[in-house]
């Protein structure tokens, strides 16, 4: 069980940073990006060729982040520049990119088995050796450590960043785009530079996911749209939006959360082949509460009007 | 300061909804021009203070702000000269940002986004003195988000913001209409004092006939595109309600449709 739990949370963390791509296009721009669904492979198959070519796998993962910028290029130019809707935008990138995808592993899938990735030097390290004898997978550990930091990095990153004049002026185009140009900045500049990101964020995470699955697969990423959305609002709800720190803790949390709920189902018995069906029950239940909240508010007023009225109308004699 | 010769703007050109609604507009305001603009609904205000904007680019004509021609530049450069205020009171601001983060952004209107922290300390001791003129009490709520803020008040926050730096033209559209009386009396009150502290050039839109008379230094009154009636100097000090109406029966050989033009 340990190890289940630990295995959760070692990959929650690799795709915390998937979430935190997603949160900037899907909460700071308020543009529904489906092209995170190729990036997604784009950035595993980029560190998946890299590491397989002999190349030090952090140099690789530092790749798939170049080739997701450029991915989240490709979607803002064509949401900015030709005018076409950010949903479809999204979509003819995520169609593109499979092909793309196919071309540059040359084949659907490539295994990352016996060879060195960005964890290999931590589970090497001296105390693995104690923990293996307690029964605890180690790889896992090395993950958590590995997943750990690079969460930390990318959360302080944003922190930075979105803290700037450019960032606070990327987060007012999702907010209000007329107050912005009228403030003189050019908001689709503001709308690719958060694509790229977005994208840049969600390819690396691809990467480091391939490198802890030992594979790239061009299928991969279908559905991760709905992963991403899910853990942003399970961390939304359950740990709040207060200050941008606390959003960035949430996010991770989310994507803990997450992982650790599909542990658990799992666990119990329900067949893997389901997930993507009760992944997106999960999220349409979440999208819709507050249209629950709402409903329940004005059913609970409607139950209370008559009994207040009654009181006061109740004859005094 | 502005210049406006001959601008053209037709909506939906070739189809049924066509609608010429700039018709060869010229207009020349002076430094220290308080131009208030009136007219019927229609008429062609907001597409006139859009098209100086650059919201969209115009059909025929040119565009001068302060001696540049303007008239290509796209809407976030032209925002560099202009300070705006629309009608909706949600359209000034971003709401989910704090009422600091809001003013650090218009006071780099203009200015290139850097990498640099987005807001200094001597700002928002800056941000403070000035949200205190206001007397809205915002000056200790720093870091509200604006959306907590009442119509009112983030008109109030929009008319600093678009003043911050100061711009060559302030545009106003019916920045008021959507306020309740009293709070709509107290932004106007902001205005004029902004206006006059720092001798801007401005243009304001307002559908309210003795806001248009009691304000400002000329009157500008548009139809069909065009304007049919610019009024200043002494004419303008001595202008009444009737005389107003008086003067744009003879133009405009009709009487004046009071539907919206409200008297009281
Ligand atoms: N973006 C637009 N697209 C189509 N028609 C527009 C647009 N903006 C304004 N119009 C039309 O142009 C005319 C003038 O509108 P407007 O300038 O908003 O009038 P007002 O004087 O009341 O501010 C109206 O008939 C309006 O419907
Ligand atoms: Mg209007």
């Amino acid at each position: 069980m340990l190890n289940i739990i630990l295995g959760a949370i070692s990959l929650g963390l690799l795709w915390a940073v998937m979430t935190m791509g997603v949160y900037i296009t899907y909460r700071l721009l308020d543009i529904a990006d489906l092209s995170v669904e190729g990036t997604l492979v784009t950035g595993a198959a980029m560190g998946a060729v890299w590491i397989t070519g002999g190349g030090n796998p952090w140099i690789g993962t530092f790749m798939a982040l170049l080739a997701g910028l450029l991915c989240g290029l490709v979607t803002g130019l064509l949401h900015t520049k030709l005018k076409i809707p950010a949903l479809l935008s999204g979509i003819l990138t995520m169609i593109a990119l499979y092909s793309v995808n196919l071309r540059i592993m040359g084949k659907a899938n490539i295994t990352l088995l016996q060879v060195e990735t960005v964890f290999s030097p931590i589970e090497r390290l001296p105390f693995m050796q104690g923990l293996a004898e307690q029964g605890i997978i180690t790889k896992n550990v090395a993950i958590l450590l590995t997943g750990l930091l690079v969460v930390i990095i990318v959360s302080v990153f944003l922190y930075w960043f979105f803290g700037t004049e450019l960032g606070s002026a990327i987060r007012a185009t999702g907010n209000n785009q007329q107050m912005v140009r009228a403030q003189g900045v050019n908001t689709d500049t503001m709308i690719l530079l958060g694509l790229m990101l977005s994208n840049g964020l969600v390819a690396m995470s691809g990467a480091l996911i391939a490198q802890n699955q030992s594979y790239s697969d061009v299928q991969m990423g279908t559905g991760s749209i709905v992963i991403g959305l899910a853990s942003v609002i399970i961390g939304e709800v359950l740990f709040g939006t207060k200050s941008f720190w606390r959003c960035l803790l949430s996010m991770s949390l989310g994507a803990i959360t997450y992982r650790i709920i599909i542990a658990l189902v799992l666990k119990a018995g329900m067949n893997a082949n389901d997930l993507k069906l009760f992944t997106a029950i999960t999220v349409a239940i979440c999208l819709a509460l507050p249209q629950f909240k709402a409903y329940w508010q004005t059913l609970k007023k409607s139950m209370q009007a008559p009994a207040k009225g009654g009181d006061g109308n109740a004859p005094t004699a | 300061m502005l210049q406006l010769h001959n601008v053209h703007k037709t909506f939906n050109a070739n189809s049924v909804n066509e609608k010429h609604a700039l018709n060869g507009l010229n207009l020349h305001l002076n430094a220290g021009d308080f131009a208030t603009v009136i007219g019927g609904n229609g008429a062609g205000k907001s597409t006139m203070l859009n098209a100086i904007s650059g919201v969209w680019p115009i059909d025929q004509g040119q565009i001068l702000i302060d001696g540049e021609n303007v008239t290509k530049l796209p809407e976030y450069k032209r925002a560099t000269y202009l300070g705006r205020v629309f009608q909706d009171p949600m359209l000034g601001t971003a709401t989910n940002m704090e009422i600091q983060e809001n003013l650090a952004l218009a006071l780099r209107r203009g200015k290139r986004r850097t990498l640099r922290w987005r807001i200094t300390h001597q700002e928002r001791d800056q941000y403070r003195e000035l949200l205190k003129t206001l007397d809205l009490g915002l000056e200790n709520r720093l870091t509200s988000k604006v959306g907590l803020l009442s119509g009112g008040q983030r008109q109030a926050l929009t008319l600093l913001m678009a003043t911050l730096t100061r711009p060559k033209l302030l545009l106003l559209d019916e920045h008021t209409a959507a306020l309740d009386p009293k709070t709509a009396a107290k932004v106007l009150e902001i205005s004029d004092r902004i206006i006059a502290e720092n001798q801007l050039t401005a243009l304001m839109v307002t559908q309210n006939l003795r806001d248009a008379i009691k304000h400002g230094n000329r009157l500008i009154m548009l139809k069909d595109g065009q304007i049919i009636l610019d009024i200043s100097g002494e004419e303008k000090k001595n202008l009444t309600v009737e005389n107003l109406l008086a003067k744009f029966a003879v133009v405009a050989g009709e009487e004046l449709a009071n539907d919206r033009m409200l008297l009281s």
